[in-house]
């Protein structure tokens, strides 16, 4: 039931997969809609606190997924091609990598200047103890262009999930929808 | 009478150049003994401050001659440090400084105007967020003399307040802010 059989998903991947997705949508469209904000606009501060937090919520989560994903038996690979296989392997590679890269990146812009990230005011983040001249423009960049690589790969990734469902009819889709019954 | 005429020769030309060099200073930079820095009203409630770290130039000066100053400062608009690593990467982006299109700031001055033994006022071009514009602002020289270390030093404050949007700068903080203020603090040493 919580953990993974070797066909389906189990309930805690199922949640930590679909709290990520919202929450990377999430970030995403807050991100490109804080920075036009403008200076008199009351969520001016609150935005950029609130994508700061989260951020910094899914750093442990992204953690967590991986020590869950390591300890836990896998669901075995969906049939098809060699090649195919061969690019599911590295698609989900470059998921977490991008997740991760994007998730540090955002936190070196904010901790740039020495000071800790604040969580929903509850906990702080402390900053690293170096930082390189004009970090927050140049990871700045990253930050933005590997949230757009993301997005780019989350879209081929629903695509192949909608083909494995709907064309291979192998249940790539609702292997991560319903909670297996096994174990 | 050979050698007499050349020691007034070298004497000569020493003099010469003691006089050309006497007035050349650099700004101490390395030694960072010198400050720019810049405060704006936050709301029209609180002063806001941050600096410029990274800057250099030179300049001339001879108490004999003061209105025969001159100065050259060039700013790394990119070194602005407002102790906020988000509010500096918000200022060094499109909406003020844009920073990769404009990495530069000068000024160079046309005239020094004495005033008095410790006031004059500086006339030249400033160049901001590619907007030249001729600006007169009031200095103050605060002392001269020998350093503890064999060099001989001079410095100057300077304050201007520059209208933001006269420089191409019209993201609205409010109308309690239009304006930044430019404070000055220069050593130079004899070069």
């Amino acid at each position: 039931m919580l953990k993974n059989s070797n066909k389906s998903y189990g309930l805690v991947a199922i949640l930590i997969h679909w709290l990520m997705a919202i929450a990377i949508f999430f970030m995403f469209g807050l991100g490109l809609y804080m920075v036009e904000l403008t200076y008199y606009d009351p969520w001016y501060k609150g935005s950029l606190d609130l994508h700061k937090s989260i951020g910094m919520l899914l750093i442990a989560m992204w953690v967590l997924r991986l020590i869950w994903r390591q300890v836990n038996e896998r669901p075995d690979e969906l049939p098809g091609p060699k090649l195919e296989q061969a690019a599911a392997r590295v698609g989900h590679f470059l998921l977490y990598a991008l997740m991760l890269l994007i998730l540090v990146s955002g936190y070196l812009i904010s901790t740039a200047d020495g000071k800790p990230i604040s969580v929903f005011e509850l906990i702080n983040v402390s900053a690293l103890p170096w930082s390189f001249d004009n970090q927050e423009d140049i990871v700045g960049e990253i930050h933005f262009w590997l949230a757009w690589a993301l997005i780019g790969f989350v879209v081929v990734h629903i695509g192949a999930a909608l083909k494995h469902q709907f064309i291979n009819k192998d249940s790539g889709l609702s292997r991560i929808l319903k909670v297996n019954k096994e174990n | 009478m050979k050698k007499r005429i050349l020691s007034a020769v070298v004497a000569a030309g020493l003099a010469i150049s003691g006089v050309a060099n006497a007035a050349e200073y650099q700004i101490d930079k390395a030694g960072a003994h010198a400050f720019i820095n810049f405060k704006i009203k936050h709301l029209g409630y609180s002063w806001l401050t941050g600096r410029f770290n990274d800057f250099d130039g030179d300049f001339s000066y001879d108490k004999a001659n003061p209105n025969a100053s001159k100065i050259n400062v060039v700013i790394s608009t990119a070194s602005i440090d407002s102790n906020h690593a988000e509010r500096d990467k918000h200022l060094k982006g499109k909406d003020f400084l844009n920073v990769k299109k404009f990495p530069k700031a000068t000024f160079e001055s046309t005239k020094y105007e004495q005033v008095s033994e410790t006031e004059g006022k500086l006339t030249g071009i400033l160049e901001l967020h590619g907007v030249k514009r001729t600006i007169t602002f009031p200095v103050e020289k605060i002392g001269e003399g020998k350093d503890p270390w064999g060099g001989y030093r001079v410095g100057f404050s300077g304050e201007t307040s520059l209208k933001l949007k006269d420089f191409g700068i019209d993201y609205n903080l409010g109308p309690a802010s239009t304006h930044v203020t430019l404070e000055l603090h220069i050593e130079g040493i004899k070069k």
